[in-house]
């Protein structure tokens, strides 16, 4: 089957989407992002694999979370890196995507970091590079942020190394999350058995069942004895219509508190994708309380988005 | 060729390390073969020396010139030193010296943590082949060996290394814990 994100060879040549990726390439990643965690602890936090490499980060949607940790993966591994707010710059003057693309291909980018509010962005540009070039979705519309998938599940794996035994509840705004979407088939990838997602039925997209999760909508049910809650943050800003009565209210039903942890096993661990929303998804009592594990996912994050950009970097020279 | 049985290799090599062992000695194996011998000389320091030699162990991955041809070589098997480098004398452990890349690599990588005394390199074979002004300080054996084939050192699981020489294509190097 043709897989926009694999060369001939069957080797990662984008990074799109964690669906269609096999088992044996999310591990590869999540190794090599092994490899990248000391980096940090050494007197020189570098390493010279991208040296004389130029990744772009090209963000038609602001984040300032996301594009910093794919900056500072990038700089550690010694590329130059050059950020594009595409939402305050050309397009603004009427440029389209591929233009702004051919742009800076022409000024010699290796790698584009790539993060838009419209599904399928990321994989249209990469259909329009040439092959020397990758491309990394860092988040587009809906639909898919492949690394923040990554990072989840590599987190799990450092604290529940188990993962064909494991159980593991999502929470919160599954319908406008593509973080949900990417976190659930990385997890079902990588042989997670049992994948629960808590949410009200206003923000669950239809037929969620068909990715092979259990739904619930009470959380004291369906946070019994899991080893792993990962809650979503309220999507305010994508939110339309009436989907909730109020964020308060959500807070009543839907918000991680003590009490409501007590209900998962005792050594549960607790993940946010950030920005967090305290109050609203999640009590700041088990923001900062110790099954929380928020703060090493970010550490993680830039060890997995250095090991895409390493996998992605290299092997390319005849 | 009859291949000599490295466990002998690896008294000759001993017998070469044991004499440099001061106080401020540390080792450093270098991923896969340099750390299994490294385990073995710590158990034969342990024993003569009885104390604790600092160790570490060394993943070249990141600094191989290589990686622009072949890519990321993908193991989880993470660079960890658990003590400051600098002003420390290293004996860099490797099973089988080539071209001398692999241990470019690794003096580049150990400089990344700290400004070392001295770096010396014990390795279990020397094949000859060095394209870089490096070579070995320690050796248990000289065996050239012809370019298309390369030396592969494995341990059993009772932990019994053997060596054997595989024909070596540049497809088949690609990913085997081969001396490139």
């Amino acid at each position: 089957m043709y897989n926009p994100q694999l060369n001939a060879q069957g080797q990662l040549q984008h990074l799109l989407s964690i669906e269609g990726l096999p088992r044996r390439i999310l591990t590869d990643i999540l190794d090599t992002a092994e490899n990248f965690v000391s980096v940090t602890e050494r007197e020189v936090k570098k390493v010279p694999l991208l040296r004389g490499k130029t990744v772009c980060n090209i963000f038609f949607e602001n984040s300032t979370r996301t594009r910093t940790t794919f900056e500072i993966a990038a700089k550690r591994l010694s590329a130059d890196v050059l950020n594009l707010n595409v939402g305050t710059s050309s397009q603004s003057k009427g440029e389209t995507i591929l233009d702004t693309v051919n742009n800076l291909i022409a000024m010699h980018a290796d790698m584009f970091v790539v993060r838009h509010q419209q599904s399928g962005a990321a994989h249209f540009i990469a259909q329009h590079v040439p092959p020397h070039i990758s491309v990394i979705n860092a988040g587009d519309g809906r639909h898919a942020h492949p690394t923040q998938g990554l990072l989840d599940v590599f987190t799990i794996r450092k604290y529940k190394p188990e993962m064909h035994n494991l159980r593991v509840a999502i929470v919160g705004d599954v319908l406008h999350s593509r973080v949900a979407r990417s976190e659930i088939h990385a997890l079902t990838t990588l042989g997670v058995p049992e994948i629960r997602v808590i949410a009200p039925r206003t923000l669950l997209p239809s037929g969620v069942e068909k990715l092979g999760v259990q739904v619930f909508h009470n959380m004291d049910e369906g946070l019994k004895d899991v080893d792993v809650i990962m809650m979503l943050r309220l999507q305010n800003e994508r939110m339309s219509g009436a989907l909730l009565p109020s964020t308060q209210e959500f807070f009543q039903t839907f918000g991680l508190t003590p009490e409501r942890l007590a209900s998962a096993k005792p050594d549960a661990i607790v993940m946010h994708p950030g920005p967090m929303n305290r109050g609203v998804e999640i009590d700041s009592a088990v923001a900062d309380g110790k099954q929380s594990v928020i703060l090493p996912q970010v550490t993680y994050g830039i060890a997995v988005r250095m090991a895409v950009m390493a996998i992605l970097g290299g092997g390319n020279a005849a | 060729m009859i291949l000599p049985d490295p466990e002998q290799l690896l008294d000759q090599l001993y017998s070469q390390l044991k004499p440099r062992i001061h106080d401020d000695i540390t080792l450093v194996g270098i991923y896969t073969g340099g750390i299994w011998l490294m385990e073995k000389l710590l158990q034969r320091l342990q024993a003569d020396f009885d104390r604790d030699i600092p160790h570490g162990k060394l993943n070249t991955a990141m600094y191989r010139d290589d990686y622009a041809r072949r890519g990321m070589k993908t193991a989880a098997q993470p660079t960890h030193i658990p003590f400051d480098v600098t002003d420390k004398h290293i004996i860099l452990i490797d099973d089988i010296f080539y071209t001398g890349r692999t241990t470019r690599a690794a003096i580049n990588e150990l400089f990344d943590y700290g400004r070392p005394a001295s770096v010396q390199l014990a390795v279990l074979i020397n094949r000859g082949g060095a394209e870089l002004p490096i070579r070995p300080d320690m050796v248990g054996a000289e065996l050239p060996l012809q370019a298309h084939q390369a030396f592969e050192l494995s341990m059993n699981t009772l932990g019994r290394l053997s060596l054997s020489v595989i024909e070596s294509t540049p497809s088949a190097n690609h990913g085997a814990d081969v001396d490139v």
